[in-house]
């Protein structure tokens, strides 16, 4: 196998007194989906804010492309290659949805490739283009998401991290940022999705994690977890 | 039918027209100033109580420019950028190393680098006012339409004012460092997953905050004829007044909230009574903060999970 695209090596990552992530290791290889499961306060946002950069960890590594940057400013990660679309969405709601995406593409500038991405995102979420020029906050929890989405794709990321997707939104619009996500995926852009929702997320991933209070419980194929009796108990439902 | 009346309303018209002219000037000056005052609240909710102090350095800088000889149109530039520049560095070392330590400890920061400058002022240029050089631009005439007076310097001030925030509109909505500004404001994490060095951002805040304080401190010293090193205390609390009073955060309003108070206080000092001028201030603040808390033009938003 060659190198993975994100490397996690023993990672401790604290709030204060609080050791928020226990060590944990994680790789996901170029073109893959990863996913990491775990449910409310497992510290499945901590890790990937820890990747994006927003929080320091205590300890430990994280190697993207061969290249340790969980010492690196957030603004300079995504300049090497790592996007995020945050939990709770967090799109600009006095901006408008082109805005948002000009703002995903803040450090770029090839303007033929800002317009083809943007071209895509539309495709891939026509509500976006309909209402291009209006206030991002006047969109609804499940639109906001796809502009979340399509926003960090705007930056023509290796890696897309995405933080619970489908937190508060409705079966049918989960379904369809999920086949979304699939697309993008095929046309070339590794992901790290984070998920309760784990029948969906483990649908589509090719592999995952399991955290549990800041520790990885199980990792594997996704098809297996699927399989996985103790998976099927915490977080299917059976 | 009587002509006595008939020319009263005359009268009162003039004397209207007046005030409300004195009142925009005022206003404009206010406005300014209250720019910085709710940019610099909007992007890192520090009330900063040292942004009179911006007017003032912007005063003296306009004032040693002209002094040596600079024109104008050379001095008020370099005001705004000089004081644009002290904002940079102040908020570099001073506001960045607390700006999360919370908002009292953030106040008293404030409040202690205002007085350092005050008190710095007065140390080194003296606590006598100081009478403003004439500029060798223009010489200040007076224009009079009926028994309304305008002055030279109250265009240069009006139409200054309105210069600058046209400008200030164009950087902040139609600008990538606009948008950056807004960004960065919503939400410092979210911004730098965007690649926005919000550090830059904050900075660069300051600077205009500052400038725009500058350049209104260079156009009072003009109006006045005066400088001195304390200039900055009452107008700064004016300006802080304006910003809440428009809503504080929100960039409309503090140019709302400037002309709203110094026309109010015109006309209340106009018509009635001149004893209570900067009493006026706080009595529409706390009128209008009974009214409607969150300003005049801010949205009583429910805070975000
Ligand atoms: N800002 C914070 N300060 C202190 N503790 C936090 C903070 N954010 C998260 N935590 C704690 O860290 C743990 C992991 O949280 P989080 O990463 O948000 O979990 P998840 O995203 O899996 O729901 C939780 O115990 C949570 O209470
Ligand atoms: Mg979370």
């Amino acid at each position: 196998m060659s190198d993975p695209l994100l490397q996690i090596k023993d990672l401790h990552v604290h709030y204060g007194a609080i050791h928020a992530i226990h060590g944990i290791n994680l790789n996901v290889q170029e073109g893959e989906i990863v996913t990491i499961l775990g449910s409310n306060g497992a510290g499945k946002t901590t890790t990937l804010h820890t990747i994006s950069g927003l929080l320091k960890p205590s300890s430990g590594e994280i190697l993207f492309d061969g290249k340790p940057i969980h010492k690196m400013e957030a603004n300079k990660i995504v300049a090497e290659g790592v996007a995020q679309s945050p939990e709770g969405r967090m799109v600009f709601p006095d901006l408008t949805i082109s805005e948002n995406l000009d703002m995903g593409a803040f450090l770029r500038r090839d303007k033929e490739g800002i317009e083809k991405d943007r071209e895509y995102m539309c495709q891939l979420f026509p509500k976006l283009k309909e209402r291009a020029k209006q206030l991002a906050g006047t969109l609804s929890g499940g639109e906001q998401q796809m502009l979340a989405i399509a926003r960090a794709y705007m930056a023509n990321p290796k890696l897309l991290l995405l933080d619970e997707p489908s937190l508060g939104i409705a079966p049918i619009l989960v379904q369809a940022i999920f086949d979304a996500v699939v697309e993008i995926n095929k046309k070339g852009t590794t992901i790290l999705l984070v998920e309760q929702n784990a029948f969906a997320a483990l649908k589509i991933a090719h592999r995952a994690y399991v955290l549990t209070t800041g520790e990885i419980g199980m990792e594997g194929p996704a098809k297996e977890l699927l399989e996985n009796e103790e998976i099927q108990k915490a977080y299917l439902g059976h | 039918m009587s002509t006595g009346t008939e020319s009263d309303f005359v009268y009162f018209l003039y004397d209207l027209a007046t005030y409300l002219l004195n009142g925009i000037t005022q206003g404009s000056v206010y406005a300014l100033v209250a720019l910085g005052y709710t940019m610099v609240y909007g992007i890192i909710k520090l009330i900063n109580f040292a942004h009179g102090e911006f007017y003032m350095i912007g005063a003296f800088i306009g004032f040693f420019c002209i002094r040596s000889g600079m024109p104008l149109w050379m001095a008020f530039p370099c005001a705004m950028i000089g004081s644009g520049m002290v904002a940079v560095i102040i908020e570099r070392i001073v506001y960045r190393p607390i700006r999360y330590a919370g908002r009292i400890p953030a106040l008293i920061t404030a409040l202690g680098t205002s007085l350092f400058f005050q008190y710095f002022g007065q140390n080194t240029l003296g606590a006598d006012p100081k009478a403003f050089p004439k500029v060798t631009d223009f010489e200040n005439k007076t224009y009079q339409f009926g028994e309304l007076f305008v002055s030279t310097n109250q265009i240069v001030i009006i139409s200054t004012t309105f210069i600058l925030m046209v400008f200030l509109y164009w950087l902040v909505n139609h600008t990538r460092t606009g948008k950056a500004m807004r960004a960065t404001s919503f939400d410092k994490n979210a911004a730098e997953l965007m690649g926005i060095d919000t550090n830059k951002i904050i900075s660069f805040t300051f600077f205009v905050g500052a400038s725009l304080a500058g350049a209104a401190g260079v156009l009072v010293g003009m109006y006045y004829n005066t400088v001195e090193p304390m200039m900055g205390l009452i107008p700064g609390l004016k300006a802080f007044v304006a910003a809440v009073l428009g809503g504080i955060g929100i960039i409309p309003g503090a140019v709302l909230g400037g002309l709203v108070l110094g026309i109010a206080e015109n006309l209340v000092v106009g018509f009635w009574v001149s004893t209570y001028r900067d009493a006026i201030a706080f009595g529409i603040l706390i009128l209008i903060l009974l009214l409607k808390p969150a300003g005049l033009l801010g949205k009583n938003r429910k805070e975000k999970v």
